[in-house]
C-alpha cells in the first residue's frame, strides 16, 4: 500500500491509500506498486486507474499533468481529471466531432485563425474521454 | 434648527442608503465565501507543484536550464498591479496604488512599465506619467482561467523575448477574513528551486525522469507561471470582497447611528413645535381673558 493524491488546480480529487496505480506517462503507461523507485514523469491524456484499500478499482480520465513517486507517496498533478462515471459521453462526442471538423476544414490553410496545436490537444483530450468512457461501460 | 420636514427627508434618504449598503454587504459576503473557497482549493496544487519543482532540482544531476530561470542585468522592469474593478471597498485600492507609486519612484532610473489588472488600477495609472503597457479589466469579481492564461502568455512572452528583464507582482494576500497583506513578489525570473534535503532524510534521491528533466521542466514551467498568477488573482479577489464587505458593514453601522441621531433631532423638533403651539394657545387664551 502506498499513498496517492490526485490534485488539480481546482481541488484535491483523491487522497488515500492505494494498492496499485496505472498512469499514462508520455512514454507509455506506467504501473506503480508499493516501494516504486523515485520517479517524476509527465503525463499525456489517458486513463488513470488505481485499486484502493477496499480493492475497488477507480478509473479516471486525465487530460495531462505530472506524476511524482517517492518513498511510497505518489502525487499526480493533473490539469483536469474526471471520474469515468462522470463523463458526459454525448458532450464529449459532440466536442470531438466539432473539433475534428474544425481541424479538417482548416486543412493546410495556415491563414486560418485556429490554433492547431491546441486544437489537436483538445481533440486528443476529447478522444481520451470517449475512450475511457467506452472502456468502462 | 432644521425644520421638521427637512429632518424627515434626511432620515428617509439615510434609510435608503442603509438599505443599499446592507445589500452590498450581503452580496460581498456571498462572493467572499466563494472566493475564499477558491483560495483554499488552489493551495494544495500550488504547494505540490513547488514541492515537485524542488525535487526535480534536487534529483537531476545537471544544472537546470529554462528560459524562466534566466537572470539578466535589469534595465527594463515591469510591475503587474492587481487591483479591483470597482470601488466602495475601503482602502483596498488606495493601499495598492500607493505601493505601486513607491515602486515607480524606486525604479525611476530604469525603463519601467506597468501592467494593470482591474479597472481601478488602469484608470489611476492612465492619468499618471508612467508607461502603461497593457491592462486587463472587467473581471466581474470572479476568476476566469482563460484570461489568466492570456495574461501569463503575454507576460512570459515579453520576458522570454527580452522585452523586459524582470517582472514584479503586486497584489493583496488574503490571510484571513479580517487580515489582508500587500505583497510585492518577483514573478519572473523564477527563483531557482531550492534543493532541500530535509524531506528526503538527508540523502537526495535518485529520480527516474520520463522524459528528460529538461522536457519535464519545459512542460512544468508554464503551469507554474499560471498557478502563481491564479493564486495572486484569487487572493486579490477574496481580499477585495472582504474589504468591501467590511467597508459596507461599517457604512451600514454608521447609517444606523446617523438615523438614531436624526430621529432624536426629529423628536426634539417636534416637541419644540408642540411646546410652541401650546404657548401660543395659552398666550392667546390669556389675551382674550385679559
Amino acid at each position: 500500500m502506498f499513498t496517492l493524491s490526485i490534485v488539480t488546480p481546482e481541488k484535491v480529487h483523491y487522497e488515500g491509500e492505494v494498492k496499485s496505480l496505472t498512469v499514462p506517462g508520455t512514454e507509455g503507461y506506467l504501473g506503480i506498486l508499493s516501494n516504486h523507485a523515485p520517479l517524476i514523469s509527465a503525463l499525456k491524456p489517458g486513463k488513470i486507474e488505481f485499486r484502493d484499500a477496499n480493492d475497488t478499482v477507480q478509473i479516471l480520465a486525465v487530460s495531462g499533468g505530472f506524476v511524482e513517486v517517492s518513498q511510497n507517496v505518489a502525487t499526480i498533478l493533473a490539469d483536469a481529471v474526471e471520474a469515468a462515471d462522470d463523463i458526459d459521453i454525448e458532450r464529449a462526442r459532440r466536442k470531438y466531432e466539432a473539433l475534428r471538423n474544425r481541424i479538417y476544414n482548416a486543412g493546410g490553410d495556415v491563414s486560418s485563425d485556429i490554433d492547431l496545436p491546441s486544437a489537436r490537444l483538445e481533440l486528443e483530450q476529447a478522444a481520451n474521454r470517449i475512450k475511457v468512457y467506452e472502456d468502462t461501460h | 434648527m432644521p425644520t421638521l420636514r427637512e429632518v424627515k427627508n434626511r432620515i428617509r434618504s439615510v434609510k435608503s442608503t442603509r438599505r443599499i449598503t446592507k445589500a452590498m454587504e450581503m452580496v460581498a459576503a456571498a462572493k467572499l465565501r466563494r472566493a475564499q473557497q477558491r483560495v483554499e482549493e488552489a493551495k494544495p496544487y500550488a504547494h505540490k507543484l513547488d514541492e515537485m519543482l524542488s525535487h526535480l532540482a534536487a534529483g537531476s544531476s545537471s544544472e537546470i536550464s529554462h528560459p524562466y530561470f534566466e537572470e539578466r542585468e535589469v534595465t527594463k522592469r515591469t510591475l503587474v498591479v492587481i487591483a479591483s474593478d470597482r470601488g466602495l471597498c475601503g482602502s483596498f485600492n488606495g493601499n495598492i496604488l500607493r505601493r505601486g507609486d513607491e515602486w515607480l519612484a524606486n525604479n525611476a532610473h530604469l525603463d519601467a512599465d506597468l501592467v494593470t489588472i482591474g479597472k481601478r488600477a488602469t484608470d489611476y495609472y492612465r492619468k499618471r506619467p508612467c508607461k502603461l503597457s497593457a491592462s486587463f479589466n472587467d473581471w466581474g469579481g470572479i476568476l476566469d482561467y482563460d484570461r489568466v492564461r492570456e495574461i501569463v502568455a503575454y507576460l512570459t512572452d515579453r520576458f522570454v523575448t527580452g522585452d523586459t528583464d524582470a517582472i514584479d507582482l503586486l497584489f493583496t494576500r488574503f490571510e484571513s477574513m479580517v487580515r489582508y497583506r500587500l505583497s510585492m513578489e518577483s514573478y519572473l525570473p523564477v527563483a531557482r528551486p531550492e534543493v532541500s534535503d530535509d524531506d528526503n532524510g538527508g540523502t537526495s534521491l535518485e529520480y527516474i525522469f520520463e522524459p528528460s528533466p529538461e522536457q519535464i521542466y519545459s512542460a512544468l514551467m508554464p503551469g507554474y507561471a499560471t498557478t502563481k498568477m491564479v493564486t495572486a488573482i484569487v487572493e486579490s479577489l477574496a481580499s477585495e470582497h472582504g474589504s468591501r464587505m467590511q467597508a459596507m458593514s461599517n457604512a451600514t453601522k454608521n447609517a444606523g447611528e446617523m438615523i438614531d441621531d436624526l430621529t432624536l433631532d426629529y423628536n426634539k423638533a417636534r416637541q419644540a413645535q408642540i411646546t410652541k403651539e401650546l404657548l401660543e394657545v395659552v398666550g392667546g387664551a390669556d389675551a382674550l381673558a385679559g
